[in-house]
């Protein structure tokens, strides 16, 4: 009884910061309609500045921050490639990603561990301070928690602002943007950032989880992505008041489950990219013939 | 007022599909005009639009509005005293945001777009008040997402957009088209009103004759990238249906449709 509810809350912990990443995809995807690829290597990014950093002794919240930056300037280098350089949204997605690969080896080497002694956000003296009685476990599952809804709760509100507006109508019809007299290309970049920084910052965390970094992490997180909002937003296709942020975590958390579930039906570890790709496939297919019989109606 | 000078445009230079669509083209609009322009298909109406509005570069003249010359001005800066709207009903307007969150954007062009609440409580009844006018009960639908109304109601929504903040120019683009004869109607009414009530400088490209002798203070008609008639004050006054579809049929005879 004890193993399966360690196995839920560690499934529920993974859902949880995994789910930064599919708010960030949630961004590009849903929003801007951008399929980026940047997120195999900014996800990755994150962790490796994350990683040397905290192999340095810095302040582990500091790191969150400067992985943020670092994935910022990922988005901003795909939009710019995109926007400015007339490249095609996947290609330069697929331009960013590959030189990140060779940037994140520079920082962190192929593998990168975090010593025990050092501090992570989970044993962070506000972390210790707060909830230190408590096991390690425990405190995961909150901190992710707290973070998550910081995410959701800031992008919610972001998304009510002109500036967020203006973002949305973007992805929906870039043309009302450039009758407003605003330059669409800036404001496509302006989102490619934000969805960079917070992959990035989930590529931080994880390393902050895992107490590693490695060169492969990035493999296959777009396309968690996608299926986290895609699970998402089929779920509550039926719930017009459910936000899309909250999709995106509960799609993040549904996926995590149930790949969770095919390891403990003892599949092998390394058939799991191709059930993902299987599971992908799925839900593509299921969403897109319920989303049709819907708009025929 | 809007001058073109001496526009050249060339479509596919240096390729075996190179052609020539206006060669030392010239049009002056007067500050407060409202121009129809009529002509058979590839007559260069829309091209003339794409060039006045940006979207469309030229190889040779310049665009010029109040004075300034804006050939080099990109397509979204121009925007910003320049209201377009377009022949599909959908390119006017966002599909999944509500009508309020359209009315909303389009309210704040020419200003800031920040970090300050997208719609402004105060603004609703105004926005209420306008849809009110258009006689379509859109008033009851704030809250309703764009997409889901038909393509009449999106494009009188488009035209409020588009005339909510302050205009230099006006450019319609057989923004009736797509609409059926009775909508068509109701859009045409409101767009004669509008340009009306705000004076409004206005060019508007239509393949309904009718509309062109009934509107505007001017007419022309095009023809392979040239300006065959010019009617304004009381010869437009006095032109009718028939005679501008002599000329319209002896242009299409000529070009052996």
């Amino acid at each position: 009884m004890d193993v399966f509810l360690d196995t839920c809350i560690s499934t529920l912990t993974q859902g949880l910061i995994y789910a930064l990443l599919s708010c960030g995809i949630y961004i590009t995807y849903k929003i801007l309609d951008f399929p980026d690829l940047t997120v195999d290597g900014s996800f990755p990014l994150g962790a490796a500045v994350t990683a040397v950093l905290l192999t340095r002794g810095v302040n582990p919240w500091l790191t969150l921050a400067v992985a943020m930056a670092v994935g910022a300037a990922a988005g901003l280098t795909t939009g710019l490639i995109h926007v400015r350089l007339k490249v095609r949204d996947l290609l330069a997605g697929i331009i960013t990603m590959t030189a990140l690969f060779s940037i994140n080896l520079q920082i962190a080497g192929s593998n990168l561990n975090v010593e025990r002694a050092m501090k992570t956000i989970f044993t962070s003296k506000l972390a210790m301070g707060l909830m230190g009685s408590s096991t390690l476990m425990l405190r995961k599952l909150v901190i992710s928690a707290a973070l998550v809804l910081v995410v959701k709760l800031l992008l919610d509100l972001y998304f009510r602002t002109k500036n967020g507006l203006l973002l949305r109508a973007v992805g929906d019809n870039d043309n009302v943007v450039t009758s407003l007299a605003r330059d669409k290309g800036s404001v496509k970049i302006l989102g490619l950032v934000i969805a960079n920084a917070l992959v990035a910052l989930c590529g931080a965390v994880v390393c902050h989880e895992q107490r590693s970094f490695s060169a492969t992490m990035g493999t296959g997180q777009m396309v968690f992505g996608l299926a986290a909002v895609i699970i998402g937003s089929t779920l509550f296709r039926r719930l017009g008041f459910v936000k899309g942020t909250t999709a995106a975590i509960v799609g993040s958390i549904v996926y995590k489950a149930c790949i969770q579930l095919a390891i403990t039906a003892g599949l092998p570890a390394n058939l799991l990219k191709l059930i993902t790709a299987a599971l992908f496939l799925v839900i593509l297919v299921a969403g897109s013939t319920k989303g049709r019989s819907k708009a025929r109606a | 007022m809007l001058e073109l000078k001496n526009i050249t445009k060339v479509y596919d230079p240096g390729t075996v599909t190179e052609t020539t669509l206006f060669k030392n083209f010239n049009l002056t609009v007067q500050d407060g005009q409202f121009v129809s322009v009529v002509g058979s298909n590839g007559s260069g109406k829309t091209s003339l639009l794409n060039i006045i509005c940006g979207s469309l570069p030229v190889e040779g003249g310049s665009v010029s509005i109040g004075g300034r010359n804006i050939t080099k001005v990109k397509e979204f800066r121009r925007h910003t005293r320049i209201g377009r709207v377009y022949q599909n009903p959908s390119m006017g307007t966002c599909p999944s945001l509500t009508i309020l969150e359209n009315l909303s954007l389009a309210d704040n062009k020419g200003k800031p777009f920040g970090l300050t609440p997208a719609v402004n409580r105060k603004r609703v009844e105004k926005y209420r008040a306008q849809l009110a006018d258009l006689k379509l009960g859109l008033e009851d639908k704030l809250h309703v997402k764009m997409g889901s109304l038909s393509g009449g109601q999106r494009q009188a929504v488009a035209m409020v957009m588009v005339t909510m903040s302050p205009l230099d120019f006006l450019i319609l683009d057989e923004h009736t088209a797509a609409l059926d004869p009775r909508t068509a109607e109701i859009i045409m009414q409101l767009t004669g009103r509008i340009i009306a009530e705000k004076k409004l400088t206005a060019i508007m490209v239509t393949h309904n004759l009718r509309y062109a002798i009934e509107y505007g203070e001017r007419l022309l008609m095009m023809d392979r990238g040239g300006i065959v008639l010019d009617l304004a004050g009381e010869e437009k006054q006095k032109a009718c249906v028939d005679d501008v579809l002599e000329v319209f049929n002896q242009i299409s005879i000529e070009c052996g449709n």
